[in-house]
C-alpha cells in the first residue's frame, strides 16, 4: 500500500473550508505597505498611529501594582465597577452627559472592540451602515462581517474633511442604520465643532439613524475642546460613544475601552462580550482608574506636545509646497500630493525606494484618500526634520524633472 | 514669566542648538518674540549658559569625576557662603551644591586621573579654614546626566507601520 498516494486523497483542502466572508474582505492596505517597508532595514517611518510617549509612569506602577497584590482574576464582564465610575464622572464633567456606570457603559478590548460590538449589537443582515472616508480602517471590514452593507460616504477637503448635512442626506436610504462618526479622525486630522454636529441632528433623527461615535482622539484637540455628538438634545439615547485609553494616555498595548450608551443597546453588547471575551483585561483596568483620577496633567502634557510637533509639520509642508488643510486633532496631516500625476501608493512606494522614508499612502484609508498621504506626528522633531527634508527633496526632483 | 516663556525653557533646557525659527514654529509664535524673550531670561540671569553634553569616556581623552562631601563649620554672619565662594572659584570645580542630610556642601570636581583629584582634595579643599572633614567617592560610570541618557539612543520601540 502506497501511503503517500493515500495521504494526497486525505488532505483537506483548507481553502474551500474557510468562511466566504472572511475571505472576501479586503486585506487591510496598511498591511501591504507594512510587509513592503519591513523589507527595508533603515527606512525612517512616519506611518505609526500610536503615540511616542510611554504610558506615564504612575499608570504603569498601578498596574504593575495590581499585579503585585495579586489582581489576576476576572473582572465583572461589565468591567471594574470602580472603573466604570470613574468613567461616568469623566464623561460628566468634559461632556456634560449623564451615564448610568451599571448600565450604561461596557469596558471593552480597546475601543476596537467596542465598534465591532456596536456592530453585531444592532445590525441585521442588509442593514446600511454609513461610512465616511477617509477613516479608520475597521469600519468598513467590521460592519461586513456583521452583515451589514457598508455606505461610503466620500469626505471632501475643501470641506476640511468634515461632514457636511448635504452628504449625509444623500446618503441616507430607508435601509440605513447606522451611521459612523470618526472625528478627530484618523487619517485626517479633521474635526467636527459643535455646529458641524448640530448640523446633522435633524437628519440623523429623521431617517432615525443610531451613531457610533469614536472619539478615541478626543482627548487630542488643539483650537478647541472636542464637543460629543452625544451631549447634544436627542442624541444621547441613540449614540453608542466609544472611547478608550490609548491615545490620550498612551496605553495602547493595555488593550483598553469603553463604550457608553442607552442600557438596551449596552445589554445586548455586553452579551455578546461575555460570550467572546469574557472581560477586558484586568490590570489594564486598574491602571486606568489610576489614568482616569491622576492623568489629566500627562494628557495636558501631551497634547502640547503633539501641537507643538503639528505646527512644525504643517510649517515644512507648506514651505515645500505641499497643499494641507489644517488638521485640528488627532496627530496626523493629510497632504496633497495630486500635483505630481501618480497615486498616491505610487508615490508612497518610490519615496520609500528613494529616500527610505516610510509614509502611508492616503488609500489605505479609503478610495477617496487617493491623491494624499497620511503622515503621523507622533515623532520627535529631529526624526520629523529629518523625513521631511527627504520628502523635500523628493518633491523638488519629481518637480525639477516634469 | 508667562506659560511660553516655561515652555521655551524646557525646549532649550534639553536641546540649546535648536533653531529659534522652529521654536518659534512649534510654540505658534514669531521667531522676534522668541529671539525678545531668550534675550530677557539672559539679562535676567534665569538662563544662565548653554553647554554641551559629552561623554568623555568615548573620547581618548583621561576624565575622572569625582563627588566630594564636604563638612563644614560655617562661620558667624556668613553662613556657608564664603567657603562656597572659595570652593567654586577653583575651576576643576564643577559644581557646589549647599544639601540638606549628612554633610554641608556636595561638591563634584574633575581631573585627568584618580591622583590630580585625590591631590586636590587633600591640597586645596581639606585644607580650606572651615573645612572639617571631606568623603570623596568616584564617579565609575554615568548612565544619565542632565536629563540625557547617555548609555544608547533611545530607541522606537513601535511597529513601523501601524493604522
Amino acid at each position: 500500500m502506497n501511503t503517500s498516494d493515500n495521504s494526497q486523497a486525505m488532505a483537506p483542502r483548507t481553502e474551500d473550508s474557510l468562511s466566504d466572508k472572511t475571505v472576501s474582505l479586503k486585506p487591510s492596505g496598511i498591511r501591504k505597505f507594512f510587509d513592503i517597508v519591513s523589507e527595508m532595514k533603515d527606512a525612517i517611518s512616519l506611518g505609526v498611529g500610536e503615540p511616542d510617549f510611554e504610558t506615564p509612569w504612575h499608570i504603569r506602577d498601578e498596574g504593575i501594582f495590581s499585579l503585585e497584590k495579586g489582581r489576576t482574576f476576572y473582572t465583572s464582564n461589565s468591567g471594574l465597577k470602580e472603573l466604570r465610575v470613574a468613567i461616568a464622572d469623566y464623561m460628566k464633567r468634559s461632556q456634560g452627559v449623564d451615564y448610568d456606570p451599571i448600565h450604561e457603559i461596557l469596558i471593552t478590548v480597546g475601543g476596537s472592540e467596542a465598534i465591532d460590538l456596536m456592530f453585531r449589537a444592532m445590525i441585521n443582515a442588509g442593514d446600511e451602515v454609513l461610512i465616511p472616508q477617509p477613516s479608520y480602517v475597521s469600519y468598513e471590514p467590521c460592519a461586513i462581517l456583521a452583515d451589514a452593507k457598508p455606505v461610503i460616504i466620500n469626505l471632501k477637503a475643501e470641506n476640511k474633511f468634515r461632514l457636511t448635512p448635504e452628504e449625509l442626506e444623500s446618503a441616507c436610504t430607508e435601509k440605513s442604520k447606522i451611521l459612523v462618526l470618526p472625528f478627530p479622525n484618523n487619517p485626517t486630522g479633521s474635526i467636527m465643532t459643535k455646529e458641524d454636529l448640530e448640523a446633522l441632528v435633524p437628519i440623523i433623527i429623521k431617517h432615525n439613524l443610531y451613531v457610533l461615535s469614536d472619539e478615541i482622539y478626543g482627548e487630542l484637540t488643539y483650537t478647541g475642546k472636542h464637543v460629543s455628538i452625544a451631549s447634544l438634545p436627542g442624541m444621547r439615547e441613540r449614540t453608542i460613544l466609544v472611547n478608550g485609553f490609548s491615545k490620550a494616555y498612551a496605553m495602547t498595548g493595555w488593550r483598553l475601552g469603553y463604550a457608553c450608551g442607552s442600557a438596551a443597546i449596552v445589554r445586548q453588547m455586553t452579551k455578546i462580550h461575555q460570550y467572546a471575551i469574557m472581560c477586558a483585561p484586568t490590570t489594564s483596568q486598574y491602571a486606568a482608574v489610576e489614568a482616569l483620577n491622576n492623568g489629566d496633567a500627562d494628557v495636558e502634557m501631551m497634547r502640547e506636545s503633539y501641537n507643538e510637533r503639528r505646527r512644525f509639520v504643517l510649517n515644512m509642508l507648506k514651505e515645500m509646497g505641499l497643499p494641507c488643510f489644517e488638521p485640528e486633532g488627532a496627530f496626523y496631516v493629510f497632504p496633497c500630493i495630486a500635483e505630481f500625476g501618480m497615486s498616491a501608493e505610487d508615490f508612497a512606494t518610490k519615496l520609500l525606494k528613494e529616500k527610505k522614508v516610510a509614509i502611508v499612502p492616503g488609500t489605505a484609508f479609503g478610495d477617496c484618500g487617493e491623491g494624499y498621504l497620511r503622515i503621523s506626528y507622533a515623532y520627535s522633531i529631529d526624526n520629523l526634520r529629518k523625513a521631511l527634508e527627504r520628502l523635500k527633496d523628493f518633491v523638488e526632483e519629481l518637480r525639477k524633472n516634469k | 514669566m508667562d506659560a511660553t516663556d516655561e515652555r521655551i525653557l524646557s525646549v532649550i533646557e534639553k536641546n540649546s542648538r535648536i533653531n529659534t525659527k522652529e521654536l518659534a514654529v512649534m510654540l505658534g509664535t514669531e521667531e522676534i518674540d522668541v529671539l525678545n524673550k531668550l534675550q530677557r531670561m539672559e539679562d535676567d540671569g534665569v538662563i544662565c549658559g548653554y553647554h554641551t553634553m559629552i561623554d568623555w569616556d568615548k573620547t581618548g581623552v583621561d576624565k575622572v569625576t569625582a563627588l566630594i562631601e564636604v563638612h563644614v563649620t560655617p562661620q558667624r554672619g556668613q553662613g556657608f557662603d564664603k567657603i562656597a565662594e572659595r570652593i567654586y572659584k577653583y575651576p576643576e570645580v564643577e559644581s557646589v551644591y549647599l544639601i540638606s542630610g549628612g554633610c554641608d556642601l556636595l561638591v563634584t570636581l574633575a581631573g585627568r586621573t584618580f591622583k590630580e583629584v585625590a591631590t586636590f582634595v587633600t591640597s586645596k579643599l581639606s585644607t580650606l579654614d572651615t573645612v572639617t572633614g571631606t568623603q570623596t567617592s568616584y564617579v565609575l560610570k554615568k548612565y544619565k546626566d542632565h536629563g540625557t541618557i547617555l548609555e544608547k539612543p533611545e530607541e522606537d520601540k513601535r511597529e513601523m507601520i501601524t493604522p
